[in-house]
C-alpha cells in the first residue's frame, strides 16, 4: 500500500481484510473486505441487521473486531482517532450546553487551538454560533447539523456517518448533503450508513452494498436491480 | 486424563475419611479447649485452601491484563522475577530480619517468594488467553465455598470456647470476611456483565481485591494493638502431634480442592466450546436463511443495521 | 503531558457549570443528606453517654450513604445522547476524563459532608477532646478514598445490569479497610485516647495505591463496551 499520509486521491486509506464480529452467538459482521480510497464519497445501505453500524463503529474504533485487521491510514482506528470524525444517531452532544459551549469543551479533547475553529464549523452547518439555546431544545434537523459540526470540528480526513439524515427535515438534509459534498472535494474521505440514499444519489462517488454482516455489491449508481426494503424514496424525509 | 479422575476421586475421598478419623480420634485433646477445639482441622485447612485459591485467581487475573499487549506481558515477567529475587534475598538481611513477626523464619518466607514467582511462570506456560480467564473464574468459585467454610466454622468454634460469636478485632476472621465479600462481589459481577470485555472488567477486580487485602490487614492489626480484643483461634505455638494432623487435614483438603476445581474447570472449557461452535455456527450460516426464525434468535436485531 | 491536564480541567470546569446550572439534582442530593442525618439522630440516642465513641463510625456511615447517591449520578450525563462514544473515539487520554469525574465527585461529596458534618455535632453536642485539626485530612482522605474507587466503580457498573446496586456492591467490600481508618481516626480524635496518626498514613497509602491503580486501568474499563 502506498504511503496513505501523502497517497493522492483514489488510493487505499481505509482497509478492512476478514473483519468478523460477534456478539456471542450473533454474528453481525461475517468477513467484511473491503478498500476505501482516499477523497470519496462512500454510501453504505443494506437492510435492518446487515451489519452497516457494526462496520461504520468497528471502523472508528468503538467496537473491536472479533477476528481480522482494520487499517487507517496505515494504524489502527484507536491510534488514527486525530484523523477520524463520527457522527451517529444519538447526538453525542450535552443537552444542557449551546452549540458553542459544546463545541468549545469538544475543541480541548482534540488538543487544537481554539474558538475561530468552533465558529467556523457552526457557520459550516448552517447554524448561528451565537446561539445560546441549550441543544436539548433544537428540532431534530439543528441538532443534527450540530452534530456534524462536533464531528469535523477537528478536521478530520475521515468521516464516518451513521444515519445523520434520519428524522431529519428536508431543507436541512440537503443544506448536510452540500456541506459534505464540498467536504469530499476537498479530499476528506465520507462513509455514511443510510437508509435514504436517495439523497445522495449524484453526490456519492460508490455505493457499497450489504447483507447478513457482508458486503454484497459496490456500484456507482443507485440501483441495484430494485431499491431494498429500508429505502426511502426520494424526497421522504 | 479421563482415567486419572476417578482415581484420584477415590484417593481423596479416602484421604478425607483418614484425616477425619485423625482429626477427631487421634489427636490428642487440648488442654484449655477440650474436643471443641477440633474443628480446627476443618477451619484452618480451608482458609489455607481458599487462600491459595484466590492466590491463584490474582495471578491469572494479572497474566490475562498483562497480555493483552507483548509489551505488557514482558515487563510484568520481569517485575515478577525482581519480586521473587528481592524476597529471597531481602529475609536474611539482618535489618528486615528484626521486623519478621515472632514465629516466622526467614528461610520460610524466601521460599514463599520464591514459590510465588515459581506459580506465575508455572501457570504462565499451562493456561494461556482464554484459559486463564477460566482458571480465575474456577479458583474465585471454589475459592469462595471454602472461604465460606470458614466463616461458618469460625464463629461456631468460637461461641463454645470464648462465649462471642465474633471479635470485630480477629484480624484473621475479619480479613477473611473481607476477601470473601471480594470474591462475591466479583462473582456478581461476572454475573451481572453483559458487556464482550466482562473477563477484563472481573480481573481488573480481582486486581483491586488483591491490593486490598494487606490494607484490610494493616487497618485491623492497628485496631487491634490500640483495643485488644479476644483473638478467636489463639496463636502461639502448637502441639507437634495436632500441628501433624493439621497438615494431614491440609492434604487431603487440597486434593478434594484440586477435584472440584478440575470438574469446574472442565465444565466451563466446555461450556465455552459449546458457545464457540454456535458462534462459528452462527458465521457460517449462508445469507438468505436469515429470516423471521433467526430474527427471533438474534438479541440485538432491534435497531441495529 | 500538557493536554492530560487542560483536558481533565475543561471536563471538571464543564461538569461544575452544568452542575450549577440546574441545581435540581444537587439541592435533591442535599436535601437526602439532611435526611439521613435525621435518621441517624432518631435512631441512636444524641443523650447517651456513650455518643462520642460512636459518632465517628454513624458520621461515616452517613457520609458513605451520601457519596453513593452522588457518585451513582456520576456518568448519567454522558450516558444521554452516548457522549461517551464522543470521548472513546477523540484521542484524548481516558484517564483525564476520569481524573476530572474523581475531582468533581470530590467536590461534590464535600459539599454534602460540609452540610451533613455540622448537623452531627449540633444533634450530638459534640466536643473534640483530641487534636481537632487531624480531622482535616482523615476527612479530605478519606472522602478521596471513597471517591476515587467509587468513580471507577461507577463506570464498571455502567457496562452491568442494575447498574445502581453494582456500585454500592463493588464499592463496599473494597472500601473497608479506608471506612475502618476514618472512623478509627475521627473516634480517636473525638475521644481524644489514641492518637490517630497511623491510621492518616495508612489512609494515605490507601488513597495513592488506589489512585494508581485507577488511573492505569480506566481506559480498559472505558474501552469495554
Amino acid at each position: 500500500m502506498t504511503n496513505p499520509l501523502t497517497a493522492p486521491r483514489g488510493a487505499p486509506i481505509i482497509a478492512v481484510s476478514n473483519l468478523v464480529k460477534q456478539f456471542g452467538r450473533f454474528t453481525a459482521l461475517r468477513g467484511v473486505n473491503a478498500e476505501f480510497d482516499a477523497g470519496k464519497f462512500y454510501v453504505i445501505l443494506g437492510d435492518n441487521g446487515a451489519g452497516k453500524t457494526t462496520l461504520l463503529r468497528a471502523l472508528a474504533g468503538l467496537t473491536d473486531p472479533t477476528r481480522g485487521e482494520i487499517s487507517i491510514l496505515g494504524k489502527k482506528p484507536h491510534e488514527a482517532s486525530r484523523d477520524l470524525g463520527y457522527m451517529a444517531h444519538p447526538s453525542l452532544l450535552y443537552d444542557e450546553m449551546s452549540g458553542m459551549e459544546n463545541l468549545l469543551y469538544f475543541d480541548k479533547l482534540y488538543d487544537i487551538a481554539g474558538n475561530s475553529r468552533c465558529e467556523q464549523a457552526i457557520q459550516a452547518v448552517g447554524l448561528d454560533a451565537e446561539l445560546s439555546r441549550p441543544v436539548g431544545k433544537y428540532s431534530q434537523g439543528m441538532r443534527q447539523r450540530m452534530s456534524l459540526a462536533r464531528a469535523i470540528l477537528h478536521d478530520p480526513k475521515i468521516l464516518f456517518l451513521d444515519e445523520p439524515f434520519s428524522n431529519v427535515d428536508l431543507h436541512s438534509a440537503r443544506e448536510m448533503v452540500g456541506l459534505l459534498k464540498g467536504m469530499r472535494d476537498a479530499e476528506k474521505t465520507i462513509l455514511v450508513v443510510t437508509h435514504q440514499a436517495a439523497l445522495l444519489e449524484g453526490t456519492a462517488d460508490e455505493f457499497v452494498w450489504m447483507q447478513a454482516g457482508q458486503i454484497v455489491d459496490r456500484t456507482n449508481h443507485l440501483a441495484r436491480g430494485h431499491l431494498a426494503p429500508g429505502d426511502a424514496p426520494a424526497g421522504e424525509p | 486424563m479421563k482415567r486419572a479422575f476417578p482415581i484420584l476421586a477415590v484417593l481423596t475421598a479416602l484421604l478425607l475419611v483418614y484425616a477425619f478419623y485423625q482429626a477427631l480420634w487421634v489427636a490428642p485433646t487440648d488442654a484449655l479447649q477440650g474436643e471443641v477445639y477440633r474443628i480446627i482441622y476443618y477451619h484452618v485447612p480451608s482458609a489455607w485452601t481458599a487462600f491459595l485459591l484466590f492466590f491463584i485467581n490474582f495471578i491469572a487475573s494479572v497474566q490475562y491484563l498483562a497480555n493483552a499487549r507483548p509489551s505488557t506481558a514482558r515487563a510484568a515477567r520481569w517485575i515478577v522475577i525482581a519480586i521473587g529475587i528481592i524476597g529471597f534475598v531481602a529475609p536474611f538481611i539482618p535489618q528486615v530480619k528484626q521486623q519478621l513477626p515472632t514465629g516466622m523464619y526467614p528461610s520460610s518466607v524466601a521460599t514463599t517468594f520464591l514459590i510465588i514467582t515459581g506459580l506465575y511462570f508455572v501457570i504462565g506456560k499451562y493456561f494461556v488467553d482464554q484459559d486463564l480467564d477460566v482458571l480465575a473464574v474456577t479458583t474465585a468459585e471454589v475459592g469462595v465455598v471454602f472461604c465460606s467454610i470458614v466463616l461458618v466454622t469460625g464463629p461456631i468454634w468460637a461461641r463454645p470456647v470464648w462465649g462471642i460469636w465474633w471479635a470485630p478485632g480477629d484480624i484473621r476472621l475479619t480479613s477473611t470476611l473481607v476477601l470473601w465479600l471480594i470474591y462475591v462481589s466479583y462473582l456478581v459481577l461476572r454475573r451481572f456483565s453483559d458487556s464482550a470485555q466482562t473477563q477484563k472488567l472481573a480481573a481488573v477486580l480481582a486486581v483491586f481485591g488483591a491490593l486490598d487485602v494487606p490494607l484490610v490487614y494493616f487497618s485491623i492489626w492497628f485496631f487491634r494493638t490500640q483495643h485488644p480484643q479476644p483473638v478467636i483461634g489463639g496463636g502461639g505455638s502448637m502441639d507437634p502431634r495436632m500441628l501433624h494432623v493439621l497438615l494431614i487435614s491440609w492434604m487431603a483438603f487440597l486434593c478434594f480442592a484440586f477435584l472440584v476445581c478440575w470438574s469446574r474447570y472442565r465444565l466451563e472449557k466446555l461450556s465455552r466450546e459449546v458457545e464457540e461452535a454456535e458462534a462459528l455456527e452462527s458465521l457460517l450460516e449462508p445469507a438468505g436463511l436469515a429470516g423471521p426464525s433467526s430474527a427471533v434468535k438474534t438479541p440485538l436485531s432491534r435497531g441495529s443495521k | 503531558m500538557r493536554s492530560f491536564w487542560s483536558i481533565a480541567l475543561a471536563t471538571l470546569t464543564k461538569d461544575i457549570r452544568l452542575e450549577w446550572r440546574s441545581k435540581d439534582a444537587l439541592n435533591a442530593m442535599l436535601f437526602f443528606s439532611l435526611l439521613v442525618v435525621v435518621i441517624f439522630v432518631f435512631s441512636f440516642d444524641p443523650l447517651a453517654e456513650e455518643s462520642r465513641h460512636i459518632v465517628g463510625g454513624l458520621v461515616w456511615v452517613a457520609f458513605l450513604f451520601a457519596a453513593v447517591v452522588a457518585l451513582n449520578q456520576t456518568w448519567a450525563r454522558e450516558l444521554r445522547n452516548q457522549v461517551l462514544d464522543a470521548y472513546r473515539v477523540s484521542p484524548a487520554p481516558a484517564n483525564a476524563l476520569f481524573l476530572a469525574k474523581a475531582i468533581g465527585n470530590f467536590i461534590l461529596v464535600s459539599l454534602l459532608e460540609a452540610l451533613m458534618a455540622p448537623l452531627f455535632v449540633i444533634f450530638y453536642n459534640l466536643r473534640v477532646l483530641g487534636p481537632a485539626w487531624q480531622l482535616i485530612p482523615v476527612a479530605l482522605l478519606g472522602t478521596w478514598a471513597l471517591v476515587v474507587n467509587g468513580t471507577f466503580f461507577a463506570a464498571m457498573s455502567l457496562r452491568t445490569r442494575s447498574r445502581e446496586l453494582m456500585l454500592p456492591l463493588l464499592l463496599f467490600p473494597v472500601s473497608i479497610p479506608a471506612v475502618i481508618s476514618m472512623v478509627a481516626a475521627t473516634t480517636s480524635i473525638l475521644t481524644g485516647d489514641d492518637p490517630a496518626h497511623f491510621y492518616i498514613v495508612l489512609l494515605l497509602s490507601y488513597d495513592v495505591v488506589f489512585s494508581t491503580a485507577c488511573l492505569a486501568l480506566f481506559e480498559t474499563v472505558l474501552q469495554a463496551e
